[in-house]
């Protein structure tokens, strides 16, 4: 029997196991609307802005390992998608989008709705594709989920004209997937895992860095016991957090810019680096020429465009995280006996650190500190909530105080850093996982990017938990400014426009609003009963920073943990200067 | 330092674009691009000049590499082998300048594919030191126009493998 192009494009998705589609409809894909008019398996969402279900794509897919799927029409439809695209692509989350193209014969036309997709995304997907004739629709659908899941993650987008929706042919689904120019490496070298074993028993000071990839190669398990065998800690990056436990008293928390005092001296003054699954972004290696100079590295990674790109690695390892981990915790286990965790003192020394610079803020009777509120949300959900941030100062609050134990628990945009990916990312995750308890942490600046969603929000009836940071300013450019520019807020400051808890009420969910100290509690309790979406507006001090802070260009040991200001002994007004290197002096 | 890349890709739409797309997004630079059909219609070969330290250049072709259209990168560089280039010249002769014209193309054996009262088109090819060096001698004369096709190259078959092919040849012979 013969099926349309929309018919064998949601056939396709069904074969791939797709239970969710985030979807926004267009002249040109109404076709494939209309076959999901009576579609059963597959649950539609409408979102209300493609970057949003872009952004709720990403949640889910980050939420469960799968592919998240998103159609929307050609044109302005599709462009609304790139930044979702970009946010994927940097964060190496797999996404399938299907765009809509006018038809084959009006491409390069100008025509109503035209935008060329394909030339737009192209650098910021793993792959795309156009297709042009209905009968190559099956085999393009079966290679996008592929490339986008296998490797290294990433988004691939698949560019539908209107004809080709329409036109049928004999459906068959290709069972196997063959690319001859593509064939990711799973499988580390022998040699090289047996080498990175001798430098591990070998290391006095060994530390463990790892990132998403443990995420995306579901190797927390792995991780775990390599670290819990050799007793070495673990740090984690912004986007391996939750990829070992954030309780466990091997970890260090997050390193980097705002990572903890203990994490980057330890990575500082190491004699072995083991970094798994993570890239040595700038954020966290800071200026590149001080980075941990007496340490040894072994870099598992499984895109070998990341080894050797911002750092060498005395033991580069081309594999899947999962794998490689698990040949490595045999090694050691066989041939480590009186050799594994023989670094006693490096432990000792790591506590001393820790108990230098602990982080730390004051609490005092009244006003609200925004670091408060992350405690008291862990403290709330017993640290079992799947929590998604937006970008600014609470993002790195959140890193830093709430503790996660679970993988895949933990989604915020870290490689592009958008404002606005928070909220709709946590719809994603709710779609993911209907019974669990999911709590977006947003700035009132970013929540404002992607609001409409809180209509998708309302008419699915999930019960997703906004908890607004609310400083009035965009938090992190205005501690920058406070920082190097003399304290000049220019255009940083919102003031109180949205009444966040009438903007709540407005689109029929629950607001409620926090003002001082004693109120924090109550609020969070009411709004976690609450059984729909709620908005709770915690209005935090104005000016707290977020500290401890490794400036821009500086070494990552040479952090700063407090305003100048109060920590100076020179007196007050005194303000951090940036040398023209970028580094930051008092 | 200077690299010649060869990259064997899908011939499919498109391919060029993220090709060149990726030098361009990630600040490599390119000096030439060449690309043509290979016996097999449905790849094309590459061969990208560009310039770099170790470390660049291993990111240029482990970037090469991660193109999911991208079939095999050979850093020629690394071989033995052997590159040409090919220029066409056009020139304005005066009458006193057309016999110098003649000897300077009779030296390099490029060859005049066309020829008018005022003009001669020559064509050379050859590595880029002999490209640069007729243009050089020509430039004097007037050049009117000029195109080259930037450099292609193939790696040299193994010294190690002719020997080893002849050493057979000589033992079956000496049987
Ligand atoms: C305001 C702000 C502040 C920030 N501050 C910090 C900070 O203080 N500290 C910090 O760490 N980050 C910070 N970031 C985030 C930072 O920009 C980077 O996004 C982050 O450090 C990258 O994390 P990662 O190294 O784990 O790499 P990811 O981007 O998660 O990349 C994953 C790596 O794992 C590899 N991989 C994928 N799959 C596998 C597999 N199966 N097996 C093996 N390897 C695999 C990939 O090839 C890639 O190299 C900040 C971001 C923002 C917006
Ligand atoms: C789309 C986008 N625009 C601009 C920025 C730059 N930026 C980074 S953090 C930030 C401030 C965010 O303010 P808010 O949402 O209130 O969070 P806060 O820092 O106050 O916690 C800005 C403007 C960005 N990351 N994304
Ligand atoms: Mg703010």
């Amino acid at each position: 029997m013969k099926l349309s192009g929309s018919q064998i494009l949601i056939e396709c998705l069904k074969r791939e196991g797709v239970k969710v589609v985030f979807a926004y409809p267009g002249g040109v894909n109404l076709p494939i609307f209309d076959v999901l008019y009576d579609e059963k398996d597959l649950q539609v969402v409408l979102c209300r802005h493609e970057q949003g279900g872009t952004h709720m794509a990403e949640g889910y897919a980050r939420a469960t390992g799968k592919p998240g799927v998103v159609l929307v029409t050609s044109g302005p439809g599709a462009t609304n998608t790139v930044t979702g695209i970009v946010d994927a692509y940097m964060d190496s989350t797999p996404l399938v989008v299907l765009t809509g193209q006018v038809p084959t014969k009006l491409i390069g036309n100008d025509a109503f709705q035209e935008a060329d997709v394909v030339g737009i995304t192209r650098p910021c997907t793993k792959y795309n594709i156009l297709v042009k004739d209905v009968n190559d629709l099956a085999q393009a659908i079966k290679e996008a989920f592929y490339i986008a899941t296998s490797g290294r993650p990433g988004p691939v987008l698949v560019d539908l004209p209107k004809d080709v929706v329409l036109a049928k042919t004999e459906f068959k689904y290709p069972d196997k997937v063959y690319i001859r120019s593509y064939s990711p490496v799973y499988k580390g070298n022998k040699w090289q895992i047996k080498q990175a074993a001798q430098e591990i028993l070998k290391a006095k000071k060994p530390v463990i860095y790892a990132g998403g990839g443990v995420l995306s190669s579901d190797a927390h398990q792995e991780l775990r016991e390599l670290s819990e065998i050799t007793q070495i800690p673990v740090t984690l990056t912004l986007m391996g957090l939750g990829a070992f436990p954030g309780t466990h008293p091997l970890f260090l928390g997050m390193l980097g810019m705002h990572g903890t005092y203990w994490a980057n001296m330890s990575i500082h003054n190491s004699d072995l680096i083991v970094a798994v699954g993570s890239r040595f972004d700038d954020r966290v290696t800071g200026r590149v020429a001080d980075f941990a100079p007496d340490a040894r590295i072994i870099h598992i990674d499984i895109d070998p465009t990341s080894i050797h790109k911002n750092m060498s690695a005395h033991v580069p390892i081309v594999g899947d995280a999962k794998l490689v981990l698990r040949e490595l915790n045999q090694i050691l286990r066989t041939s480590g006996n009186g050799n594994l965790g023989q670094h006693k003192s490096w432990l000792t020394q790591i506590e001393e650190w820790k108990k230098e610079h602990p982080l730390a803020y004051e609490q005092g009777e009244k006003i609200i500190k925004p670091q408060y509120v992350i405690d008291k949300i862990y403290e709330a959900t017993r640290g079992n909530a799947i929590i998604t941030t937006d970008v600014g100062q609470h993002q790195m609050w959140s890193a830093q105080f709430y503790k996660f134990d679970r993988p895949r628990t933990f989604i915020n945009s870290g490689g592009l850093g958008t404002m606005g990916y928070g909220f709709p990312a946590a719809i994603g995750a709710q779609f993911a996982h209907p019974n669990e308890l999911v709590v977006c942490i947003a700035g009132d600046g970013g929540i404002v990017m992607n609001i409409q969603e809180l209509a998708t929000a309302v008419q699915y009836k999930l019960p997703v938990k906004i908890a607004i940071i609310n400083n009035k300013y965009l938090g992190m450019v205005r501690q920058w400014q406070q920082l190097f520019f003399d304290g000049r807020y220019s255009s940083s400051y919102m003031g109180d426009s949205p009444d966040f808890v009438k903007l709540a009420e407005a689109f029929g969910a629950t607001g409620l609003r926090a003002t001082e100290v004693g109120e924090v509690e109550t609020v969070l309790q009411e709004g976690l009963d609450a059984t729909g979406p709620v908005i709770m507006d915690f209005q935090v001090d104005q000016e707290e920073n977020c500290y401890p802070m490794i400036p821009a260009g500086a070494a990552i040991n040479e952090m700063v943990f407090s305003d100048p200001d109060k920590s100076s002994k020179k007196g007050k007004g005194q303000k951090l200067e940036e040398r023209a290197d970028g580094v930051l002096t008092a | 330092m200077q690299h010649i890349i060869s990259v064997l890709v899908e011939n499919k739409f498109g391919v060029l674009s993220r090709v060149s797309g990726l030098f361009s997004g990630r600040g490599f630079n390119i000096e030439s691009l060449s690309v043509g059909p290979t016996l097999d219609p449905t790849v094309s070969m590459m061969t990208i000049v560009t310039q770099g330290d170790d470390r660049i250049i291993e990111q240029i072709t482990k970037q090469l590499n991660k193109l999911v259209d991208v079939i095999k990168v050979v850093d020629l560089t690394e071989k033995e082998y052997v590159e040409r280039e090919t220029a066409l010249i056009k020139i304005n002769t005066r009458t006193e300048d057309r016999a110098e014209a003649l000897r300077v193309a009779d030296i390099f054996r490029a060859k005049i594919v066309d020829s008018t009262p005022n003009t001669y088109t020559i064509e050379i090819t050859g590595d880029v030191k002999k490209i640069d060096a007729v243009i050089n001698l020509l430039r004097p004369l007037g050049i009117k126009e000029l195109i080259r096709t930037g450099r292609i190259a193939i790696a040299r078959e193994e010294i190690k493998a002719v020997a080893a092919r002849e050493e057979k040849e000589r033992k079956v012979v000496s049987k």
